[in-house]
């Protein structure tokens, strides 16, 4: 059987990328390199209110004081921030009233990725802001969601229309000072996501948008903030394709999140970018800050991942629980194939009292890849009768890949309790007869199990990601050895 | 159905079946017992198409085909069930998703339109009725926290779902109190068709008394030494493997 799986596996990680074609727009781009002109260029270019440009001088300026840090379980050639172009927008104008005036190519771009928007108008009841190398192009559900109140739009048009709630909450919760590709984003971030709930406003609808790097050589800085106000609920959902491209191609967002009291965020990603050929050549790096403070009492934030693309993720979504009796959760499933390398987790950082966290970590790794766990229980003295349950589950399969847990706890009282559990297992070739036996070949089987293994966190995505997560986890590991 | 000629197969090196020989037409069942270490879970697990064996020579065929061209998942397809001696746990995967996909591969072998989920529920609830299972399949996980007598109740559940031509029980009766051997036993007879056939391996003859067989094989060191009605099988009881060896050796 050893040698039939391997041969499975060889196939498997040999076929190309599903998603890999590319759009060829007419870009409107900022030279390459990275200087003050580059940032007063971007800032121009989106007609940004003063205090915008000043707080990305200074993140600039701060940035250059600053090394790549090092530290994580990754590897890979230096960047050259020089030879990175960090802005491009489609040329044709940014906002549409209908699909016709949409650019065709831009469409099909989209139906090839599997989400017209037509169809998830329709089926789905989701409002799409859809970013496309950078500016929104198309957005649905803006009036059922403006009867509530709820703002959602492209940060850019937030910045034009409601600058005075940027000012306010933007690098609150991840301060340019923060880490390096923190300082960077702050500097040149070109768009994202914006949402705003009023208070006591329930979120009608899930709401979600589909991030795609499409220019070559054009890193992508997203930049999103979410703010949820007291009493209110909202649900946001990321997902993401990326094209084949030579270079790698770097991509350092930012995501905030507020939840005042009472107020509860969950934001779920699904994350398939490409991740580099068998050879470990290509690839996106995704090197991502994302944070979210309950600012209130009783207030909740949630993150639920799925990773399964790039060719280095960094990333570890994190909640500050400030508020008494707040909740953070993090639930992640993150698979690294071929020479992938991931080094993820969360950090919870329990600041208030009777606070509560859960962490379920699920990595899966397979082929030559390295897939690390990588998280933080802090509670201060002050946060008494905090509570944290961690369990940090790893699958190998083959016997060339690695799997790692650097948990860090910090406890500063003695009424905090703090769990951890980790296992590590591998499939076995029992499990893998009992399915082939019942007729089910190797690589469904493969999915199945994997899948399985899963579950818990699979079952914390909104039902329409959950059954996309499901056809990614199969497509990207099938036919990997037990 | 069922031709197995000189079979000879081994495990690094040590030879584990030797000069095996066996024919089961359809409407028969078949009982194969024996010591421990005989071989038993080797033949059927050979027959299932486990590749922890060498096949040193022989043959098999299968409904005039032969067997080792075919995969184990084709073997499955083509009406092989094997019900595992210890059927292994599948966490997070829920008996209703596995047994679906598993029928659902089957019928596009045959060039079939997969079942709906609904159409798939109806029949789990039939056949669910069969070995006398309560528990809702659709959140439980394959064999997961299930008692080993649920784990064997399981085994003959998913034989019903598939409908196999030809079902191999590997100490199906083991771990078995009387009243689970009862039900899986009934379950069995109940399956028992014209045209299809049932390999039986037990250890013990106390399930003869409820699957009553055509014939009994008695494996002994590697091959069938003696075979008989369900007499031989109660003669074995009584007088136990010893008579066996010793009239071998005579």
């Amino acid at each position: 059987m050893e040698n039939k799986n391997n041969d499975i596996l060889d196939e498997v990680t040999g076929a190309e990328y599903k998603y890999g074609f590319y759009t060829d727009l007419e870009m409107d781009q900022a030279p390459k390199g990275l200087t003050e002109d580059t940032i007063r260029f971007i800032s121009a270019k989106k007609n940004e209110p003063g205090f915008m440009l000043d707080y990305r001088l200074k993140a600039f300026r701060h940035w250059q004081t600053l090394k790549e840090p090092q530290w994580a379980h990754v590897d890979y050639p230096p960047i050259d921030y020089q030879d990175i172009i960090y802005y491009s927008a489609p040329k044709k104008g940014p906002k549409y009233d209908s699909l016709d005036q949409v650019d065709p190519e831009l469409l099909e771009t989209f139906e090839k990725l599997g989400i017209p928007l037509e169809e998830q108008k329709m089926l789905a009841g989701v409002a799409v802001d859809a970013v496309m190398d950078s500016v929104s192009v198309a957005t649905t559900f803006r009036e059922k969601l403006a009867e509530k109140g709820v703002i959602f739009c492209s940060i850019s048009e937030a910045l034009q229309k409601h600058p005075e709630i940027v000012e306010k909450y933007l690098g609150t919760v991840v301060p340019f000072t923060d880490n390096y590709f923190a300082a960077l984003n702050s500097a040149v971030f070109s768009d994202g996501s914006f949402v705003y709930i009023p208070e006591g406003v329930r979120c009608p609808m899930e709401l979600s948008t589909y991030f795609r790097i499409n220019a070559a050589n054009t890193g992508q800085f997203e930049r999103t903030l979410i703010i949820a106000e007291e009493g209110s609920y909202v649900s946001y959902m990321e997902g993401c394709t990326a094209p084949i491209r030579d270079e790698n191609q770097l991509h350092a967002a930012i995501v905030e999140i507020i939840a005042m009291k009472n107020a509860e965020v969950r934001y779920a990603t699904v994350q398939n970018w490409w991740p580099g050929d068998k050879h470990g050549r290509g690839g996106v790096y995704n090197f991502v800050t994302k944070r979210g403070i309950c600012a209130g009492e009783h207030s909740k934030i949630s993150w639920t991942q799925v990773e399964t693309g790039s060719a280095i993720t960094w990333k570890y979504p994190s909640v500050v629980l400030k508020g008494d009796f707040s909740v953070g959760e993090f639930y992640s499933v993150a698979v690294t194939n071929n020479r992938q390398q991931a080094d993820t987790g969360t950090k919870m950082i329990h600041l208030g009292k009777n606070t509560r966290s859960t962490i379920i970590s699920k990595g899966i790794s397979a082929g030559r890849s390295n897939n690390s766990y990588r998280g933080l229980v802090k509670a201060i003295p002050r946060a008494i009768n905090t509570r944290n349950f961690t369990q940090c589950d790893s699958l190998l399969l083959g016997d060339q890949c690695g799997a790692h847990t650097f948990p860090y706890i910090e406890v500063g009282n003695r009424s905090s309790v703090v769990e951890h559990e980790a296992t590590t297992s591998k499939i076995s070739e029992d499990q893998l007869f009992y399915c082939l036996q019942r007729g089910i070949d190797m690589e469904s089987a493969i999915g199945l199990i994997v899948n399985g293994y899963a579950r818990e966190v699979l079952n914390k995505l909104p039902m329409e990601f959950a059954v996309e997560a499901q056809k990614l986890l199969s497509i990207s590991l099938e036919g990997s050895v037990g | 159905m069922l031709s197995i000629k000189n079979l000879q197969v081994s495990i690094d090196g040590q030879t584990i079946l030797k000069q095996f020989n066996l024919e089961v037409k359809a409407g028969e069942i078949h009982a194969i017992m024996g010591p421990n270490g005989t071989g038993k879970s080797t033949l059927a697990s050979v027959i299932a198409g486990r590749d922890l064996f060498q096949v040193d020579s022989g043959e098999i065929t299968y409904e005039g085909k032969n067997l080792f061209d075919m995969a184990p998942e084709e073997r499955a397809r083509e009406g092989i069930f094997l019900g595992f001696q210890y059927p292994v746990e599948i966490p997070g995967v829920s008996m209703a998703n596995f047994m679906r996909t598993a029928m659902n591969e089957k019928r596009k072998h045959f060039g079939m339109e997969p079942l709906s989920g609904a159409e798939f529920l109806k029949i789990m609830e039939q056949k669910k009725k069969l070995v006398d299972i309560h528990s809702n399949l659709t959140n439980r996980a394959v064999n997961e926290g299930f008692s080993g007598g649920e784990k064997k109740k399981n085994e003959i559940f998913q034989m019903a779902l598939l409908d196999p031509k030809l079902a191999i029980l590997d100490e199906t009766d083991s771990g078995l109190d009387i009243d689970a051997l009862k039900i899986v036993a009934n379950g069995v007879n109940k399956l028992r068709r014209k045209d299809n056939a049932t390999i039986v391996i037990t250890h013990y003859q106390r399930l003869l008394e409820h699957i009553i067989p055509d014939y009994v094989h008695v494996l002994f060191d590697g091959r069938i030494v003696k075979s008989g009605d369900k007499e031989l099988a109660k003669q074995l009881e009584s007088k136990g493997y010893e008579w066996i060896k010793k009239e071998i050796l005579v």
